[in-house]
């Protein structure tokens, strides 16, 4: 047996795979984000600033904090439900089910979009009659968009809950029940310390697709800027409007929406981290 | 606290889980359900905590009638196969889980966690995870949890299951002192008969969702009730009817190894048979036979009576059956044969 050798002498075949693998990074990731930035401040940073108080900004910024906060807890209930009902029973139709959760995944959210218009638009819809009689609006407007993120995050906590739920087991759950503890107790003090890394990262999943979300959005919403219009769709707008500063200070703003997500992740894995076993 | 069940069934699908089973558990007692996989007896431990309610029957506890009532309702202590303990608590918190639930002081809590700590003799593990504690230690820690509470009466499914062989059998005199301290009335299933032989005070047979048999593990072992239980409980030979048809006995006879007499002389009653195999288990001596040359037979003899037994040159001896049993129906209590009845064919 050889010894192995101290990293920092790597064979000539490992530099040509750390080196494919830096380049293909830098192409793929590290580039396309300086231009973003330069981009945003190639006009300096007054110019920034101004992008950032257009009116149409704002309101896409509002729009898209609003569909997410929506979004989330409503996903997140609805995951945990599924996880623990696919989790904890055998019954017919439960592998239907867990592909039904999965459909968002293979359906293009383009078509997601447009399903939703044939149900719910008030000219052509399904439910046009009722919609019309009811006078509510959902196409074109904030409930469509709602409806469309939802579509599109609906799998993620669901995924990512069912297997560490399978792994915890009904017996713990059993155990806490003989010992006297609530349907509430249980989930707060027995399921949830064992499914919060699999919940958070579902959460963060959920996150990310509804703040970035674009295809299924831009067919219900009518990307009407100042009205519709979520960031993803701002920053398309802009860029198709020639005000490319407007688009990439636009672009900044999410990507600095998803580092702040990772801080919040990491300081409640630091929390934990602190507080429990790391087992 | 003493346990009723009353003519309990349950179903799942096609498949007869628990068929009519009745049951007394008296006040105090350490009681074990002994059968193989299938037979019910998870069921029905599982049917007296409430985890699975009974298609039809009733279940009494002290004396109340639980048959209605929530798991959490019925005061009662349930002991895993694989320990169930809460893995992001410490051995100090899955013990004071309960004690926690019902919203008991803290003070009263510490004392109560301590006592049981002693009690399970791992006074100094109380800040450890469970992930740090071997399996023998586990399932201490799921007993002290369960006892914590102070249940009206403690169910253990399969508890020493998952554990070597060693430390089970060092957990099986543990629990059985255990029981004697605390003396609450407990019921341990288990598929294996010398576990439910040295633990338990009664042993309850099941098969095929049915009580075979149930009385201490002497009657048990020395009186079975069927068929079955001669052959679960304990080694046991099967001699097939036809052998001794003739002479009007139409049922198999039932023998332990250790039932019968070796000789060299042949008499009335002797059965001829070939030595197969000798076999050296420790003090004992096992004889693998041949009866007739063509039914297979264990005899077992202490090593003195070995010695004392003069061996044929051609491998035939004459086997006298000292202890035969015969079940004329099968529910009903074993006939003890005089040994003459038992003729070769």
């Amino acid at each position: 047996m050889q010894a192995a050798k101290p990293a920092s002498q790597l064979t000539s075949g490992q530099w040509l795979l750390t080196g494919l693998a830096v380049t293909y990074l830098g192409f793929l990731f590290i580039l396309p984000a300086l231009v973003v930035f330069t981009t945003a401040f190639s006009d300096g940073i007054p110019a920034f600033i101004t992008a950032l108080q257009s009116r149409a900004f704002l309101q896409a910024t509002r729009l898209t904090l609003i569909v997410t906060a929506i979004a989330i807890p409503i996903n997140t209930l609805f995951g945990l439900c599924a996880a623990w009902v696919i989790a904890r029973n055998q019954f017919r139709g439960r592998t239907l089910l867990m592909s039904l959760v999965d459909l968002p995944f293979s359906v293009s959210p383009v078509v997601a979009g447009l399903m939703l218009v044939l149900l719910y638009s008030d000219r052509v819809g399904w439910f046009s009659p009722v919609l019309t009689a009811l006078g509510v609006k959902i196409i074109f407007a904030l409930p469509g968009i709602v409806l469309a993120t939802l579509f599109v995050t609906l799998p993620f906590v669901a995924r990512e809950v069912i297997p560490v739920l399978e792994e915890l087991g009904s017996e713990p759950e059993e155990a806490a029940r003989i010992l006297g503890a609530t349907p509430g107790q249980i989930f707060r003090r027995v399921i949830l310390p064992h499914i919060r890394w699999g919940l958070l990262y579902g959460i963060l999943l959920t996150n990310a697709r509804a703040l970035g979300e674009f295809g299924a959005v831009a067919v219900v919403s009518g990307s009407i800027l100042g009205r519709t219009a979520t960031l993803p769709i701002f920053v398309e707008q802009s860029y198709q409007n020639y005000q490319s500063v407007a688009a990439f200070s636009a672009a900044v703003v999410l990507a600095g929406l998803a580092v702040l997500t990772l801080i919040g992740k990491a300081i409640l894995e630091r929390y934990y981290l602190h507080k429990l076993p790391t087992h | 606290m003493s346990i009723i069940v009353e003519n309990i069934s349950k179903q799942f699908g096609q498949f007869q889980a628990l068929d009519r089973v009745s049951l007394t558990i008296p006040d105090g007692k350490l009681v074990a359900l002994l059968g193989p996989s299938g037979s019910g007896k998870s069921t029905l431990l599982r049917a007296i905590a409430g985890l699975e309610p009974p298609d039809q029957g009733r279940i009494w506890i002290n004396d109340q009638d639980m048959t209605h009532l929530n798991v959490e309702q019925r005061q009662i202590g349930f002991v895993f196969q694989h320990y169930a303990l809460f893995k992001h608590l410490t051995v100090r918190q899955n013990i004071a889980f309960g004690l926690e639930i019902r919203k008991i002081n803290r003070p009263d809590i510490r004392q109560r966690v301590n006592e049981l700590l002693d009690l399970i003799q791992l006074a100094g593990l109380g800040d450890r995870y469970p992930i740090q504690l071997s399996g023998g230690q586990r399932q201490r820690v799921a007993l002290a949890r369960a006892l914590a509470v102070q249940p009206q009466v403690l169910l253990l499914d399969e508890p020493f299951g998952a554990l070597d062989a060693q430390v089970r059998k060092d957990l099986r005199r543990w629990l059985r002192n255990l029981h004697h301290e605390v003396n609450v009335t407990s019921v341990f299933v288990t598929h294996d008969q010398e576990e439910a032989m040295e633990v338990a005070d009664e042993i309850v047979v099941m098969n095929e969702g049915k009580i075979e048999q149930i009385g201490s593990p002497q009657t048990i072992y020395d009186y079975p009730a069927t068929p079955f239980v001669m052959k679960f409980v304990g080694e046991v030979n099967v001699i097939p009817s036809f052998l001794h048809q003739p002479q009007g006995l139409p049922h198999d006879i039932f023998v332990r190894p250790h039932g019968v007499k070796l000789q060299t002389q042949v008499t009335d009653t002797s059965i001829p048979a070939k030595i197969i195999q000798i076999i050296h288990r420790g003090r004992d001596i096992y004889l693998e036979l041949s009866l007739l040359d063509r039914i297979p037979f264990m005899a077992q003899m202490n090593r003195d009576e070995w010695q004392a037994l003069t061996m044929p040159a051609d491998q035939w001896v004459q086997v006298e059956l000292l202890q035969p049993i015969t079940f004329p129906q099968a529910s009903a209590s074993p006939h003890r044969l005089p040994a003459d009845s038992v003729t070769a064919a």
